[in-house]
């Protein structure tokens, strides 16, 4: 049976409603703005190993990001026509990308949690995934 | 976790547009692990450039809101030339939107400067002032060559800063983040080839390549730097590297020499020094152009940063009076286009095929025609994004050889370039 073996703490960055879906473990870094398509959701990056991938929906698990000024622009427009992941999972804060959360909160639109956890244990996601409001990641 | 003043706390907890803003600058704050928030001088604004509705949809929020700024506020650029020298071809939807954002942003009381380069039209912060500056290469000219203080500020924070006054405490407002821990050494290049139109875009995107987004320091660089080369240097250092702060040393004010620009004794060991080899140069200088065997250009774009006055001048000089074969793409910001008009230079240039572009740039916007086309440019930056943005192969030469260009339609390389 895959999925996550045992439950997992992870810390809340932006708290959002429990989360449900497939796991994306992205294999590179990336950079939102040039790397996600904001009007389809798809992975866009032509170097980036996951290209054609789509995050909509999905636990989104990001290995590294690059900083772009725009990736908080890309992520908003995500949020704001409903496709962005079910929840985001960061090794350590970005700020930029976040603040498309932050920003939409203030809109009032649907916005989905974003969560601490470091790589080792981003790299055992697959499968299945809920995540409860508290941060607590299982199998689905 | 980051503490807020009794005041700030104050606006967080109100409903109009000041609480919208100050609760987005302490959230980034909180995120960023900044301790307080600090009050900022000034802010240059990058967020109103169409990249999808929704960013419009949150300027359009902040206005019903009441929002304000509280500081000066400069515009970059955004997706439409709103004074009418150019044409963008977005139609439809997205035009209007692109439009509404525009005018959200100068409704909430910044200035309509629409420049990325806003230094060059009159906002120019002191030495040692915090402000929140957005835009790559602004961000960099103002830390290296203003010696101001700003971090990197994207969409809405921004304008959330610009609007509270206040930004994180953290990063390169700090002066102990400020030093450089890399030495970028070109004493081995030939002092000629530095002196060169060509060598600043190059020597620029060299040092964000190889610097990255540690603090380096120039030295080996002998006579003065125009304020145009510089930058030409940091707009190429931050496309190619995320460099937000450069130093080099007696020429930028943090730097009145290496010790100095370290933190001297007191700071830790250099990370590192690179010295600068020409096959470094030349390895730097070919990957700028993606199209190098091209024996036709369709169109030249310079002005990333926008022109200076003076670099429109220089653009008259060099073509002395010829019509350009293929059209020039000049991309500049109205406080140049006011002065051009009046002494009648853009009139002369676009006599002689010279597109004046302002407001925007072709790199982020459709204005070149929709062709799998060549375009040769004389900016390290155009370079760098012009093959994703536009789907133009780029050359990369100097102003005089891209002019030349310009006039007989076929990329014309003169020696000056060759180190």
């Amino acid at each position: 049976m895959p999925g996550v073996v045992q439950a997992l703490q992870a810390e809340i960055l932006i708290p959002g409603p429990a989360a449900n879906g497939d796991a994306l473990v992205l294999a590179a870094p990336i950079s939102f703005w040039g790397g996600i398509d904001p009007f389809t959701a798809d992975v866009i990056d032509a170097r980036h190993p996951d290209r054609g991938r789509n995050i909509a929906g999905k636990v989104l698990a990001l290995p590294g990001t690059i900083g772009s000024s725009s990736a908080s622009a890309v992520l908003l427009e995500l949020v704001r026509t409903g496709l962005a992941p079910a929840a985001i999972i960061l090794h350590e804060p970005d700020a930029i990308l976040l603040l498309g959360l932050i920003v939409a909160r203030e809109m009032g639109w649907q916005t989905p949690m974003a969560l601490k956890l470091e790589k080792a244990a981003q790299a055992r996601l697959t499968g299945r995934i809920a995540i409860d409001m508290q941060g607590r990641i299982t199998p689905a | 976790m980051t503490s807020l003043s009794d005041e700030e706390r104050l606006i967080v907890a109100g409903s109009d547009g000041s609480a919208m803003a100050m609760r987005i600058v302490a959230e980034s704050a909180r995120l960023l692990g900044a301790p307080r928030l600090i009050p900022v001088a000034s802010a240059h604004i990058d967020g109103a450039l169409y990249h999808g509705d929704a960013g419009t949809l949150f300027a359009e929020e902040l206005v019903r809101l009441g929002a304000r700024t509280a500081i000066r506020a400069t515009l970059n650029v955004g997706a439409l030339d709103l004074m009418g020298c150019s044409k963008s071809r977005l139609t439809g939807s997205n035009r209007d939107m692109a439009k509404r954002l525009m005018l959200a942003y100068e409704a909430m009381g910044c200035e309509r400067t629409w420049t990325c380069a806003p230094y060059q039209a009159g906002h120019r912060p002191a030495l040692g002032t915090d402000v929140a500056w957005g835009e790559s290469n602004a961000v960099a000219f103002c830390n290296s060559v203003l010696g101001a203080r700003t971090n990197r500020y994207g969409d809405y924070l921004d304008i959330a800063c610009a609007i509270t006054g206040r930004a994180p405490d953290c990063g390169l407002h700090r002066p102990e983040n400020r030093r450089a821990t890399v030495v970028f050494d070109v004493a081995a290049i030939d002092p000629v080839w530095l002196a060169s139109d060509w060598a600043w875009p190059v020597l620029g995107t060299l040092f964000g390549r190889e610097v990255g987004t540690a603090i380096g320091v120039v030295s080996g660089v002998a006579g003065p730097v125009s304020e145009d080369r510089l930058k030409a240097f940091g707009a190429a250092a931050a496309s190619a590297g995320g460099v937000g702060l450069f130093h080099i040393i007696g020429i930028t004010p943090e730097a009145p020499d290496l010790a100095t620009a370290t933190g001297g004794a007191d700071a830790g060991p250099l990370a590192g020094t690179i010295t600068v080899t020409p096959a470094m140069i030349r390895a730097a200088q070919a990957g700028l152009s993606t199209a190098a065997g091209a024996t036709r250009i369709d169109a030249v774009a310079i002005g990333s940063p926008h022109l200076s006055l003076e670099e429109l001048e220089s653009v008259s000089q060099l073509l002395a009076g010829r019509t350009a074969r293929v059209p020039i793409y000049a991309c500049t910001g109205r406080h140049v286009v006011r002065e051009a008009d009046r002494t009648g230079l853009r009139k002369a240039l676009e006599r002689l095929n010279v597109i004046i572009v302002a407001d925007t740039c072709v790199v982020v916007t459709p204005i070149l025609p929709a062709i799998d086309g060549v375009l040769m440019t004389n900016s390290g930056k155009f370079a760098h994004y012009a093959p994703g943005n536009t789907g133009y192969g780029v050359v990369y030469g100097s102003m005089a050889d891209c002019l030349e260009s310009a006039v007989t339609g076929r990329p014309i390389m003169t020696e000056s370039g060759v180190i």
